[in-house]
């Protein structure tokens, strides 16, 4: 599988990957606020978010309709539209994609629901490999504290009932993750994981990511560049504009 | 109903479920729209039940999970080409899950209105990757008989156009940008499908069937060869 950067893409794209409660999204939103700040072009994308299949992915969800296949199936239906429709033209135009979660994810649950890795594998195969990827590595005990800690009432498909792991959710959520978590570390060398240690605290693992992406990613040349000379006839609106936010300055 | 068992599928299969399990029959009416399918299939279906044989129905956008949402994408034409791919192997996949598998399980006769061989065609014309869908439909069940209307492009446009006075977008493989023309576009787009089927013939073993011909004469050799298909049990 090769990545974006060896597929002569423009763009790269950074992926994190985790268990729930392993802290992967905080991470991502702060190191997006980072690149925002340094004016890289950025974008950010999230699993299971295309607004075109989440109205079928939310019913099968609700009434408990799908199957490991149907899971599967869906979920990279909703991945191929993103895929598709703004990571391959955002990747072309040079920005730095940030994903919240990636083809990972599907490895790892379909395969702990019994699909076949190599079919789930050979469905996602259109996909490029990241150009970075770290997993979010934290103690089974702590993710799950995280998540159970309020008591939430978990999700259907969430805890893996589906599995019929156990008929109690938090328990069956605990052997689901366990195996999910089992999945990820036999596939973090295949796919070149970055382990990041979420066990630390939050801002020292920020300066960790951060220092790893500037020096896995040239990011310079991902700068916004000055916006477009307007034409004439608009030009004069921008001056306009421009010295009444210096008067306000 | 046969006690004999013995499907296959084509790659991996389902999770949980074993292919020796899989009892009953699993027939494919395959074509383009205008060649007859609906029809046929409902004469079998009146035939088979009134000989006592229980059948159940399936065929494209027809599941409970997805069709909804693909019809709406499809008018919007807005979804793209391994989307589109993926959406339909879904709506396959929940009617496989729901309907094939238990129906085949309990003996009964499956009929199926188009199966993976039209998903494939379409995507096969539009230049998808033949090795990525293989192993994406690897979860379906090997049939026991696939047969596949073959009507002449000319003669589907004029059974098109005499039932809708209109010709399908989708039919026509309009996306395609084969012509601006929608008759050029659908006669070209026929034929390129009759193409696909054609070399996707030798490795799935349809039977073809000349449906240039009456309805009747069409029903009469159906029945023929699915009789004897039930009579080997």
């Amino acid at each position: 599988m090769k990545t974006f950067a060896e597929s002569n893409f423009p763009g790269r794209l950074i992926a994190v990957e985790g268990l729930d409660g392993s802290g992967k999204s905080t991470q991502i939103y702060l190191l997006k606020r980072w690149l925002e700040a340094e004016g890289i072009k950025v974008y950010f994308s999230e699993w299971n978010s295309s607004e075109l299949v989440k109205s079928a992915t939310s019913k099968g969800k609700k009434r408990e309709l799908l199957t490991p296949t149907t899971f599967s199936l869906i979920h990279a239906t909703d991945f191929a539209d993103r895929y598709e429709r703004h990571l391959v033209p955002l990747l072309r135009a040079g920005y730095v994609v940030l994903c919240d979660r990636y083809i990972f994810t599907a490895f790892a649950r379909d395969v702990t629901r019994g699909c076949p890795a190599e079919w789930v594998r050979g469905n996602y195969s259109f996909a490029c490999a990241p150009d970075l990827t770290m997993f979010f590595k934290a103690d089974l005990e702590v993710s799950l504290n995280r998540i159970l800690e309020g008591r939430p009432k978990l999700k259907f498909f969430e805890a893996g009932m589906d599995l019929r792991l156990s008929t109690d959710p938090y328990e069956s959520f605990k052997i689901f993750q366990g195996r999910i978590l089992d999945q990820y570390l036999a596939m973090s060398k295949e796919f070149n994981f970055v382990i990041m240690d979420a066990n630390e605290n939050v801002e020292k693992q920020q300066v960790l990511v951060r220092k790893l992406v500037s020096e896995r990613i040239e990011l310079k040349k991902f700068k916004r560049r000055s916006p477009l000379p307007l034409p004439p006839s608009l030009a004069g609106d921008r001056e306009e504009k421009e010295e009444l936010e210096d008067k306000a300055a | 109903m046969s006690a004999k068992k013995s499907h296959k599928f084509y790659g991996h299969g389902i999770p949980r479920v074993k292919p020796e399990d899989l009892g009953g029959k699993l027939i494919v009416v395959e074509g383009a729209d205008g060649s007859g399918r609906s029809t046929q299939i409902a004469e079998l279906v009146n035939w088979l039940e009134t000989s006592g044989r229980p059948t159940v129905q399936v065929g494209l956008k027809r599941s409970t999970l997805v069709s909804e949402e693909l019809e709406k994408a499809q008018d919007g034409n807005v979804l793209s080409r391994t989307t589109l791919s993926l959406f339909y192997a879904t709506d396959f996949a929940d009617q496989l899950s729901n309907i094939i598998i238990p129906a085949l399980k309990a003996g009964f006769i499956v009929l199926a209105d188009r199966y993976i061989y039209t998903l494939m065609a379409r995507d096969l014309v539009r230049g998808m990757d033949e090795k990525w869908l293989k192993n994406l439909y690897g979860i379906a069940p090997v049939p026991d008989a696939v047969f596949y209307l073959s009507v002449e492009p000319e003669e589907l446009v004029q059974r098109n156009l005499s039932k809708n006075a209109t010709l399908d977008y989708w039919e026509s493989g309009m996306d395609l940008g084969l012509s601006r023309d929608v008759f050029d576009s659908f006669l070209k787009y026929q034929s390129a499908m009759q193409n696909a089927f054609k070399s996707m013939q030798k490795s799935y073993g349809f039977d073809i069937v000349d449906a240039n011909r009456s309805a009747n004469a069409v029903n009469k050799e159906l029945r023929k060869k699915i009789g004897s298909l039930l009579d080997t049990d």
